[in-house]
């Protein structure tokens, strides 16, 4: 068990380049999910934050429920819409890094758009009577709320990275665990640990770890430095 | 111009129960309204009924004006706490202007010469959020003042603020009243009322109990009710 350990810390120092292309791969597929996630979900949550509709509330409920969306699951229909008999197989994406990132956008959009919803709507009964007053009403006022409450809604954006760079099950599914194509941090920890090659699993689980870490410690600095700033 | 603005008939209940109403009311350009009561006496719904952020339960709330979208921008509130956002203070105000339509150009300008106003010009650059209660006041005054609006809404602007910060805020009222806005604020300080307004709306319960000049009503109000709220609030005065 120890020497494992050292042989896992010796790979991350060593900068092993099979370790660090398995790395690289699932900060590219994570990073890529999250982006597009935000792009799509801080939009969408903060709509739905400043607005009344009919629905509004199952909507808020549906979402909140689809935070705990089990990986898996989201695989299963990812793969099923990728395949080749699938509607979208034409596209030929299954088992490329491209339907992992497909798969973990889908998986923290909801996480993204809710826990933003949640921010705005706050924000937005602070800011409510002065911005109407001011004219700002609609989209405007939600862009307006989403800018002023950005260093918040980091916090957001960073559960979203954390279940995306954590999750195996969707990439497992879609990715399909191709050694050199699709095999990405998680899905290497599984298979090496069934394998039995535990130092490589635990090298991977180390800088799993401390990726998520420095991710977390660098947007608590950030958004510390912020409040200071702007109060 | 967007006054003369008559309320007809207007009411205003939340959750089953009456707030407001039924009142009628004219507001004309000119004297300076002080909307006056005890908590709860509905000055705050009345403001924002006049204001249009609230609509009312029945009744209607009417301007000179047709186009709505020039009565919005006719028309300022300052509230009693400010509600800045977390930006500079100049760009709290070119932000008003630019969702007022103020082209790119103009906005620094006409910001700046609203900060200097109410005396915030060498803070123009500090965060808004950082400010103190007195100067977010007058930083939502100056928001108001850059907007050049025809009426002021003003709900207890002074009510969480020291004598001296006060003090600032009044002056800067007194000046939108001399360059021609029409102000009307809401206030449970007697002093003040005397000091900014001309005539006084004494609201009792949801309901116009009297509206008389302010010199009129302080010294014989019409009413048992507001006799015993000039008496309640004189020690404060």
């Amino acid at each position: 068990m120890l020497s494992a350990i050292a042989e896992g810390l010796r790979l991350v120092a060593t900068l092993d380049l099979r370790l660090w292309e398995i790395v690289g791969l699932s900060l590219a597929v994570s990073l890529s999910a999250v982006i597009f996630a935000t792009l799509l979900g801080l939009p969408l949550g903060a709509a739905i934050g400043v607005s009344r509709f009919p629905g509004r509330q199952v909507l808020i409920v549906t979402l909140n429920a689809l935070m705990g969306l089990p990986p898996v699951v989201v695989g299963l229909v990812i793969y099923l819409l990728l395949s080749r008999a699938g509607p979208l197989g034409e596209l030929g994406m299954l088992f490329t890094p491209a339907a992992m990132v497909v798969a973990q956008t889908v998986l923290i959009l909801p996480i993204i758009a809710a826990l933003c919803r949640q921010a705005v709507e706050d924000a937005w009964r602070e800011y409510e009577e002065q911005l109407r007053s001011l004219g700002v009403e609609g989209m405007r006022a939600a862009l307006t709320i989403v800018w002023d409450i950005r260093f918040s809604l980091l916090t957001a954006v960073l559960a979203g990275l954390g279940r995306a760079s954590a999750e195996v099950g969707a990439v497992m599914i879609v990715g399909g665990n191709i050694d050199g194509v699709t095999r990405v941090m998680t899905t290497t920890i599984a298979l090496e640990t069934s394998k039995g090659d535990l130092p490589l699993a635990l090298g991977l689980g180390m800088v799993l770890i401390a990726i998520v870490l420095a991710l977390n410690a660098a947007a608590y600095l950030l958004k510390e430095a912020a409040q200071r700033r702007y109060g | 111009m967007i006054l003369p603005l008559r309320m007809e008939a207007v009411s205003f209940a939340a959750g089953g129960r009456a707030i407001v109403g039924p009142l009628t009311l004219d507001i004309a350009a000119g004297p300076s309204t002080i909307i006056l009561g005890a908590n709860g006496a509905g000055k705050s719904v009345l403001m924002r009924l006049m204001h249009g952020l609230l609509d009312p339960t029945s009744g209607s709330v009417v301007w000179s004006e047709g186009d709505p979208g020039r009565v919005r921008r006719q028309q300022a509130m300052v509230f009693q706490h400010p509600i800045m956002l977390r930006r500079s203070a100049l760009a709290n105000v070119t932000y008003a202007l630019k969702v007022a339509g103020v082209p790119a150009v103009e906005r620094e300008l006409r910001a700046n010469e609203a900060l200097r106003e109410v005396g915030l010009l060498q803070v123009a650059n500090r965060p808004a959020r950082v400010l103190s209660g007195g100067e977010q006041q007058r930083l939502a005054l100056a928001r108001a003042w850059a907007l050049h609006p025809e009426v002021l809404f003003l709900d207890e602007p002074t009510a969480s603020l020291d004598p001296s910060a006060t003090r600032e805020i009044e002056t800067v009222i007194k000046a939108f009243d001399a360059a021609g806005t029409k102000i009307i604020m809401a206030t449970h300080n007697l002093g003040q009322a005397r000091r900014l307004g001309d005539e006084v709306i004494y609201l009792h319960q949801g309901r116009v109990l009297e509206r008389a000049p302010v010199d009129q009503f302080l010294s014989q109000p019409g009413s048992a009710e507001a006799a015993a709220f000039i008496k309640g609030e004189l020690p404060w005065v």
